[in-house]
């Protein structure tokens, strides 16, 4: 026990002395403009490739100018998510992409001061009728059919139950009117484990049966994919008869005789009121 | 000397009493009768003639191909390996023999040396080991003690180590030059090269030439001052310094504007290669700090993004060429220059991260052609000399436009290889476009300094990529092999008519070298970011190639 408690007593001072310059509990900079540009480099060094710059969000980024951020609002969560990533997600860790060369702390805090200060006060306004939009979400638009929000609906699109959270509401809409734009790409290679990008694969196996659906993987030599029943198919390409693959997503687009603008709006209520909830 | 080659081959075989029959009939293509009295004979002389890699050995490479005993296999970069056990009928059924996990994350991007039946390579976060070639069982393991305020660009990555006498020489994060004892790990000199707190540091495995160890510095993303350095293999002591920026005073400081110079960037982070007959050491630089804002480094910025020819020697300049002029696209030149003979013809060649493949003539060092072999949009025009020149609008902007290649280029570090017997020269090239914008930003000491970002749009293209051979002496496209996405793999020719390269998907693939088909691939579970290398031991070939935190040798079954 003795030879155990000795480096725990240092490790313990240690981290009472050094903790506090590791992770403030604010942030030291707040609402220096200053440093507000300083931050802005670093955004644009190490987070413009996937969140735009502006920080208004990108092919694979959520938008950052909300002041709701899905792992945390506070500087000190903002810290850490930007320090550690957030699991689960395309989001690495700081300086872990392989690409750019990392931030230190103070860079950070930096980065965090510059998001603050392009942050729009007034979140984003549900306009349409959250209560409608629900209806037609999982019933007559059958949007469920192919996506989930909080455990019920669909499993061949993306789950939607955080998308109010991340994406504008125009982006949202224009995701409806236009599906196949929004097709995010596999950007770097370190975020590649997260790489389904959604797009429509079509095979014709070697007895001829042709097979249509979503990727859920795919490279030089395989490929996996589920179909609009939601079953899953793993091919060796040498095997089937013919492969393609196309970028134009299995999702009609829904133009405005179908779903009109107003029942687009509460859609997108909708979707903003889950998030919020 | 062919007695002396012998002397060594028979290391491993004697060691597991093979001696003779099929060692005999891998090297010599039949059995020599004479082989096991011969051999016998050895017994005696084995041990002490192993071990020490003369520089006359580093010359003589070709001789020894059981061995790999610099960065690209031999002095020439052309990653081949005359082993042909492993050919294009039988490749189909190769197998992993061992696996050796290193147990880092991060990038492993070495390529092992090999030297009679020891594999000695790096790891992540500067760790250097010595395996059992047969068996992938650690023989010794170092590890840097590295510290926290490091930043390297790009990962905690090495490349590898060179061999010289019986030592293994490497270069560290913290940029400081270190020699192991090759049998036991034990540090030799440790000798620091420059202030890591500056932004610089070492990747590059060192290339060791006569009894020089050369290594390029790394730090293009931060405003350093690159630089090559030769250190004297026994004491450590440095003998020159080659500054890739030119001081106050010397030719070629009128192409940096004002002070820039000192702030300039042109690292040197990938192994050069050397030509014994001219004693002409060519060293590839990188980007211009900062990497995509011209602004304040009006010029041509030399010696960014060339390949130079220095004497080995003194460390002096014989020659330069600069592949992209006052580069705003982080367009470095860090490709290996590989030197391909034909007939009458010397060349020194490069697929350049510019999209464009260069001949150049390594005696009179003229330009012989620059053609495109990836998607480029920045030059549609080419000078007196034949060099491709940017367009008036190809500079990022503070909004940004879409250029290609992308910042990553149309290939990057990754090894190309030249096959003799095929006469194609294999790179792994990326297909994809970014959009460049560029703002304003203060140098600061020891931190990042680029003045830009860079990220696809919307409606761009997908990224991609392709392995694609090349004819080196016209750049025409032979054929291509499609990857799902840009891969960062490099490649390795051998005599078996194969070519070996890996993808971002995790597979390792062998293709036909000279149609391009695939014949056999192995799923590793990561994107490579390594080169493959070739080894014999025992009368039986083995690849190798660095993936996830793993180190794998395959051989015939």
């Amino acid at each position: 026990m003795r030879a155990l408690s000795k480096p725990i007593f240092i490790l313990t001072v240690l981290l009472t002395f050094v903790s506090p310059a590791l992770a403030q509990d604010h942030n030291p900079y707040a609402g220096n403009p200053k440093i507000a540009k300083l931050g802005q480099f670093q955004f644009r060094l190490n987070c413009a490739f996937c969140h735009g710059l502006g920080a208004r969000g990108g092919g694979r980024g959520p938008d950052l100018t909300r002041a709701h951020k899905r792992h945390g609002d506070s500087d000190v969560e903002m810290f850490n998510t930007i320090s550690n990533g957030v699991p689960g997600t395309a989001m690495p860790a700081n300086g872990t992409t392989g690409q750019g060369v990392g931030m230190t702390n103070e860079e950070i805090w930096q980065l965090i001061t510059y998001l603050r200060s392009v942050e729009v006060k007034a979140p984003a306004k549900a306009l349409g009728d959250a209560a409608h939009g629900k209806q037609l979400f999982y019933g007559e638009a059958n949007c469920s059919g192919c996506h989930m929000v909080q455990g019920k609906g669909g499993r061949l699109g993306p789950n939607l139950t955080s998308v109010g959270g991340i994406r504008t509401p125009q982006y949202i809409a224009d995701s409806v009117r236009n599906p196949s734009r929004r097709l995010a790409q596999g950007l770097l290679e370190a975020t590649k484990e997260f790489s389904q990008e959604y797009e429509t694969i079509t095979v014709v196996t070697s007895d001829g049966k042709e097979i249509k659906g979503v990727a859920l993987n795919e490279d030089s030599f395989s490929v996996q994919l589920m179909d609009t029943s939601e079953h899953i198919y793993t091919f060796e390409k040498d095997q089937l008869r013919s492969f393609s693959k196309s970028r134009t997503s299995m999702m009609p687009a829904y133009d405005s005789s179908f779903l009109s603008d107003k029942d687009l709006q509460d859609i997108v209520a909708y979707l903003l009121t889950v998030e919020t909830k | 000397m062919r007695g002396l080659i012998q002397t060594r081959i028979n290391l491993s075989i004697t060691s597991v009493g093979l001696c003779g029959s099929r060692f005999s009939r891998l090297w010599h293509g039949s059995i020599n009768r004479r082989s096991i009295p011969y051999c016998a004979a050895m017994l005696v002389l084995t041990f002490s003639a192993s071990a020490q890699v003369t520089s006359t050995r580093l010359v003589n490479s070709a001789k020894e191909p059981q061995n790999w005993l610099t960065y690209s296999g031999d002095y020439s970069g052309h990653r081949f390996s005359s082993l042909d056990q492993i050919n294009k009928d039988n490749v189909k059924s190769l197998v992993t023999k061992w696996v050796y996990q290193t147990g880092a994350t991060g990038k492993f991007e070495t390529t092992p040396l090999a030297v009679d039946g020891i594999l000695y390579a790096t790891g992540p976060d500067n760790r250097v080991f010595a395996l059992d070639s047969r068996t992938g069982r650690p023989i010794w393991l170092y590890q840097r003690q590295l510290p926290s305020d490091i930043r390297p660009c790009c990962g905690r990555v090495n490349r590898g180590v060179a061999i010289l006498g019986e030592k293994v020489f490497f270069g560290t994060l913290d940029a400081h030059v270190i020699a192991l004892d090759a049998k036991t790990g034990t540090l030799i000199w440790d000798v620091p090269a420059v202030d890591y707190k500056l932004g610089y540091s070492f990747t590059v495995a060192p290339l060791a030439v006569k009894n020089l160890v050369i290594l390029g510095v790394s730090g293009g993303e931060y405003g350093i001052r690159g630089f090559i350095d030769a250190y004297d293999a026994d004491t450590g002591q440095r003998k020159w310094r080659f500054y890739t920026i030119p001081g106050p005073g010397e030719p070629g400081h009128e192409t940096w504007e004002g002070d820039s110079w000192k702030i300039g960037g042109a690292p040197a982070w990938m192994t050069g290669t050397f030509d014994p007959a001219t004693n002409q050491l060519f060293w590839p630089t990188g980007n211009p700090s900062p990497s995509n804002r011209g602004a304040g480094r009006a010029g041509d910025n030399l010696y960014s993004n060339s390949l130079l020819s220095l004497d080995p020697d003194s460390g002096k300049l014989n020659w330069s060429f600069q592949f992209t002029k006052h580069d705003e696209h982080d367009w470095d030149a860090t490709q290996v220059p590989v030197m391909i003979d034909d007939g009458q013809k010397h060349l020194i060649a490069q697929a350049n991260r510019n999209g464009f493949f260069y001949a150049l003539d390594r005696g009179n060092h003229k330009l012989l052609f620059a053609n495109p072999y990836a998607k480029i949009t920045w030059s549609n025009s080419k000078d007196v000399e034949g060099r491709p020149v940017a367009n008036q609008n190809a500079e990022p902007t503070a909004a940004g436009h879409s250029v290609c290649p992308g910042a990553l280029g149309a290939t990057n570090w990754m090894s190309p290889t030249f096959d003799s017997q095929t006469g194609l020269f294999y790179v792994t090239a990326r297909e994809e476009c970014d959009i460049f914008s560029t703002a304003p930003q203060p140098y600061e000491a020891g931190h990042a300094y680029y003045g830009s970002a860079y990220f696809p749009s919307d409606e761009s293209e997908p990224y991609w990529g392709a392995l694609r051979a090349l004819d080196p002496l016209t750049g025409k496209i032979k054929w291509e092999f499609r990857h799902t996405s840009p891969s960062w793999s490099g490649t390795l020719s051998t005599a078996g008519g194969l070519v070996f390269t890996g993808d971002s998907e995790g597979n390792f693939i062998a293709l036909d070298a000279t149609s391009g088909k695939p014949l056999w691939h192995f799923q590793t579970g990561s994107a490579v970011y390594a080169a493959p290398m070739a080894f014999a031991l025992d009368g039986k070939e083995y690849i190798s190639i660095a993936a996830g935190s793993s180190l794998y040798a395959f051989a015939l079954p």
